[in-house]
């Protein structure tokens, strides 16, 4: 087995990880860091597997960094989304201490 | 051969338990510092891919950008907690 | 119980992937050889940088776009409250930054220059600067963005890169197809599209900290 395939490998090991993280994970933020080893996974099997031959192929590279920056972007939306939860989760547990008091 | 051979197998072997540890870490912020280990991990597993762009974009954006990102979203996590404790 | 059930599921999945990755027959379409051939016309000399800016420079524009997106869904879900004002944090540290930002944007500048012939680009040069901007916000010397209050050159350099990037695609799409650059200006059209890129990647990258944070640095 090359070491090309090896990491595709391990990518395909690393996405399963990730998705049965996604579901099983009741935590939003660990849910995010799920999600996220589900996206390296998958890159790591889109370059392992294209140049598992040995040579080096450009286009699943250019894919990949342009898949690392959407990822970075999405991962700040969704913290972004879990903190507003978390604030107005908070908010709420206060109205709710005042309407008991 | 077989010397970098064993070292894919060691950093694959790495890169899978950190990914593990992220999931099954019991505490939170292990479970962001053991994302941030993977993180670093893929770095070099890109540069044993032959494809330094991608490990200097892992390095910056992967490693560190996210990392930070998450390290703020957890401290404003426990922030709120506390404060609703203090209530 | 819905443990074992997703457990289980995942293992058959990862099983069956693992073998079919393993058992794949090499695909009938090797790309390498087309980008090999137009090389000499993309204007640089790097491979992935001709795939980025080039040969699939409509995922690039594209994914600017998507940036700015959520960008712009993260402003709006992002805090209410203005940022606090900067305190200064630790001495040393914000020495440290002092002296470590201007080689950054040296190394920034490099990497979008390299990016025509070696490994390097837009994303990186943006997403070091990003990170310096970064820095400086934790050592208490730049303050967080607050979403309502956005100044105009801040809006401009944010949109800048996508507005030029679509300027240059909708311009050539006039001359001809879109983002077929002519061979003789691909080189130039690539850096000054990369140049504008790199600010705007640099500002959103930044962004999507610089609007969520709420801590100054100082404070623990």
């Amino acid at each position: 087995m090359s070491s090309e395939l090896l990491f595709a490998v391990v990518g395909a090991l690393i996405f399963t990880l990730g998705v049965a993280g996604t579901v099983l994970v009741a935590n939003l933020l660990r849910r995010i860091l799920a999600f996220n080893l589900m996206g390296s996974g998958a890159f790591l099997v889109l370059v392992g597997l294209a140049q598992r031959g040995g040579e080096s192929d450009p286009v699943p590279h250019a894919m990949v960094l342009t898949g690392i920056v959407v990822a970075v972007a999405a991962t700040a939306l969704a913290l972004a989304l879990l903190r507003k939860q978390h604030e107005m989760k908070d908010s709420e547990e206060e109205l709710t201490e005042i309407d008991d008091g | 051969m077989s010397a970098t051979l064993a070292f894919d197998l060691l950093l694959s072997t790495a890169l899978v338990w950190s990914a593990w540890r992220t999931i099954t870490a019991n505490r939170l912020d292990q479970a962001v510092v053991m994302f941030i280990v993977f993180g670093l991990l893929m770095t070099l597993a890109w540069c044993r891919l032959r494809a330094p762009d991608i490990a200097l974009a892992e390095a910056a954006i992967g490693a560190g950008l996210t990392g930070a990102l998450l390290l703020d979203a957890l401290g404003a996590l426990r922030k709120g907690k506390t404060a609703r404790r203090r209530q | 119980m819905k443990r074992a059930i997703v457990i289980a599921a995942a293992l058959v999945f990862g099983g069956l992937l693992i073998n079919a990755i393993v058992d794949l027959p090499s695909s009938p379409v090797d790309l390498r050889i087309a980008v090999a051939d137009n090389m000499a016309n993309s204007g640089v000399s790097h491979p992935v940088t001709a795939v980025l800016l080039n040969f699939r420079g409509y995922d690039t524009l594209l994914e600017i776009a998507v940036l700015l997106l959520a960008l712009i869904g993260l402003m709006a879900a992002g805090p209410m409250l203005p940022p606090p004002p900067n305190q200064p944090a630790d001495a040393l540290l914000q020495k440290l930054a002092r002296i470590a930002t201007p080689p950054v944007i040296v190394v920034g500048g490099y990497l979008l220059w390299a990016g025509a012939f070696r490994p390097g680009g837009a994303f990186q040069a943006g997403a070091v600067l990003a990170a310096a901007m970064v820095l400086l916000h934790l050592s208490g010397l730049l303050s967080a963005w607050n979403a309502q209050l956005l100044p105009l050159a801040r809006r401009v350099i944010l949109v800048g890169g996508f507005v030029l990037f679509l300027c240059i695609s909708v311009a050539l799409l006039a001359a001809g197809s879109l983002l077929q650059y002519p061979p003789h200006q691909a080189g130039l059209l690539i850096l000054l599209i990369e140049s504008g890129l790199t600010l705007s990647l640099a500002a959103i990258l930044a962004g999507l900290f610089l609007f969520l944070s709420r801590d100054n640095g100082g404070a623990p």
